[in-house]
């Protein structure tokens, strides 16, 4: 492993310092926390958004706390979701009264110590509502399993329910906004490199020269598909194609895209591939509304890359284009 | 049987040592089916409950449960940290005031440890995960009138090692549906450890 850190125990600790360094007129760190707030939390008569995950995944989820988005991000260790007690400590920190809203990635993990969060939360009167992410079309949606994982598609749903709080919206407004994103949001990965956790010290696993992994996940666990590496078209043929097949889209239709690094690839690369989606898109006669390439959701030093594409109406695209100051996603 | 917080804490110290001494183990099955920080987690988790108990003074074996629960829920995290944090959290429930523990009333501390674990996962026997391990433990405890330490182990053992025929159909490694097959499941191998740990504390104590 060769990675820059002082001790792999303390990165995450170590990132949130650096984190609150480099942004101290936007942010705060909840004193014996992980949670990285809005420097002016609670913002009065405003619904408060909070998310969380583990960490590894940056700039999510610390990068979209800030005016527009997220009032607060709960830092887990490296891949793994934080505990109860820390976000029920954003909760209380982003509460003005209004209520809290959750987003969720769906894991079981994070949706096991959110609720009990929410427990905590609701048994001291704070009114908790949340979504559960589940944008990756490389795994089946059924009731009888885990269902399908939330991966870089929740950036849309920080950014557009984060708007609507910004807005004024109620939590149960924020919440509809919120499922009207889940519906409509798809995304599928894939990649070239595993990643290594810095405390695990090895990658989670191997990839040969001439490999992919299709329908990767965020967090180096593997994916659904290994095969022998394609060119850029081919691949965002695949992708697109993949998370088309699982969309109800018709001619016509308004599409917000987002071409996501996990971490090594370069923008050359990632826009090579918008290059082939936007291509596709056009062909089918879908209208692509805006695209955001670059590193919104990673994992790690993981090289590779998601397609995402949310339907947008009238409403989605005007909460897309309320301002936001969040770090990592300015508008 | 009977447990007296000596013996609950020393459940809880030998099953840190064999978490602590196998956490590269624990991380590699996890890394093969799931995420890879199982045993990190777990090894955490259990350092921070060990250090606890060693700092603070108890008067009922249900004390240490909560506080071993509730360490365990703030350290661990994962889909790990709220499954044991609830199932420690059953057992000290269960047992609230009473000094030393019988059979009986361990036997209904395991049972409501199980039924915990279900409700938070929303998870049955047979989906490869902790609760593979769990239930044949209860259904070994309802057969038995008298514990027999060694038995305790050798069931927990199998039932562990019966997860790696099992597709998993929960938590992260059902993702990989078929190709979890053939894998241990890594939070039975640790629930593995607890009992077979909790099975040396009664053998010296018998
Ligand atoms: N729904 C569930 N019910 C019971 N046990 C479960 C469930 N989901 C997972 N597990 C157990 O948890 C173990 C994995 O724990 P681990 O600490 O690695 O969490 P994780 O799944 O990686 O969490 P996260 O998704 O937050 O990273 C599995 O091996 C399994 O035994
Ligand atoms: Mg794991």
């Amino acid at each position: 492993m060769k990675k820059i850190v002082n001790d792999p125990e303390l990165v995450v600790e170590e990132m949130l310092q650096g984190f609150v360094a480099a942004h101290p007129n936007d942010v705060k760190q909840l004193p014996n926390t992980t949670v990285i707030a809005r420097k002016d939390a609670p913002v009065s008569n405003k619904v408060g958004l909070v998310s969380d995950g583990g960490s590894g995944h940056e700039p999510a989820h610390a990068g979209y706390v800030g005016e527009g988005m997220l009032d607060a991000a709960v830092a887990g260790e490296v891949f793994t979701s934080p505990t109860p007690d820390q976000v029920f400590e954003a909760i209380k920190a982003v509460d003005s009264g209004q209520g809290v809203f959750l987003v969720i990635k769906n894991y079981t993990g994070d949706v096991m110590n959110f609720e009990m969060a929410k427990e905590m939360a609701e048994a001291e009167g704070i009114r908790v509502q949340q979504v559960v992410v589940n944008d990756d079309v490389a795994v089946e949606d059924s009731s009888f399993t885990t269902g399908r994982r939330g991966i870089a598609g929740t950036v849309f749903v920080h950014k557009i329910a984060g708007a609507k709080a910004a807005q004024g919206g109620s939590l149960e407004e924020v919440k509809a906004v919120a499922d009207k994103v889940v519906a409509n949001v798809r995304s599928i990965g894939m990649a070239l490199t595993p990643c290594t956790v810095p405390a695990a010290g090895k990658p989670s696993f191997v990839l040969e020269d001439k490999e992919m992994e299709l329908g990767i996940g965020i967090h180096g666990e593997p994916g659904i598909e290994r095969k022998a590496i394609t060119t850029a078209d081919q691949l965002a043929t695949e992708l697109t194609q993949k998370v088309l097949d699982d969309m109800n889209l018709s001619s016509g239709d308004e599409v917000a895209v987002m071409i996501n690094g996990l971490g090594a690839t370069p923008e050359m690369e990632l826009y090579i591939v918008n290059r082939k989606v936007s291509e596709i898109l056009s062909d089918k006669g879908f209208k692509v509304y805006e695209t955001f390439v670059g590193n919104y959701m990673t994992s790690l030093e993981m090289a590779g890359c998601s397609v995402t594409l949310l339907k947008v109406d009238q409403e989605l695209k005007d909460l897309l284009e309320v301002q936001s100051k969040a770090l990592a996603f300015r508008r | 049987m009977e447990l007296q917080i000596k013996q609950v804490i020393s459940w809880m110290e030998k099953t840190n040592e064999k978490i602590q001494s196998n956490k590269e183990y624990l991380t590699s099955l996890d890394q093969a089916i799931g995420d890879g920080d199982h045993g990190l987690n777990m090894a955490r988790g259990f350092q921070e409950v060990v250090n606890k108990l060693s700092s603070s003074n108890y008067t009922y074996v249900s004390d240490v449960l909560k506080d071993v629960s509730m360490t365990l829920l703030s350290k661990v995290g994962g889909a790990s940290g709220p499954l044991y944090g609830t199932a420690f959290l059953k057992m000290s429930t269960a047992l609230k005031g009473i000094e030393t523990v019988d059979y009986p009333q361990f036997k209904k501390a395991v049972v409501e440890a199980v039924n915990g674990v279900k409700e938070r996962g929303k998870a049955n026997k047979g989906e490869k995960t902790m609760i593979d391990v769990w239930e044949p433990i209860v259904d070994f405890l309802q057969k038995q009138d008298n514990l027999e330490a060694k038995e305790l182990e050798s069931t927990a053992e199998k039932a562990m090692e019966a997860t790696q025929d099992l597709k998993a159909t929960k938590g992260r490694a059902a993702y990989l549906k078929e190709r979890s097959i053939g894998h241990l499941d890594p939070g039975s191998v640790s629930s593995y450890y607890i009992f077979a740990a909790l099975s040396e504390v009664l053998e010296e104590g018998a």
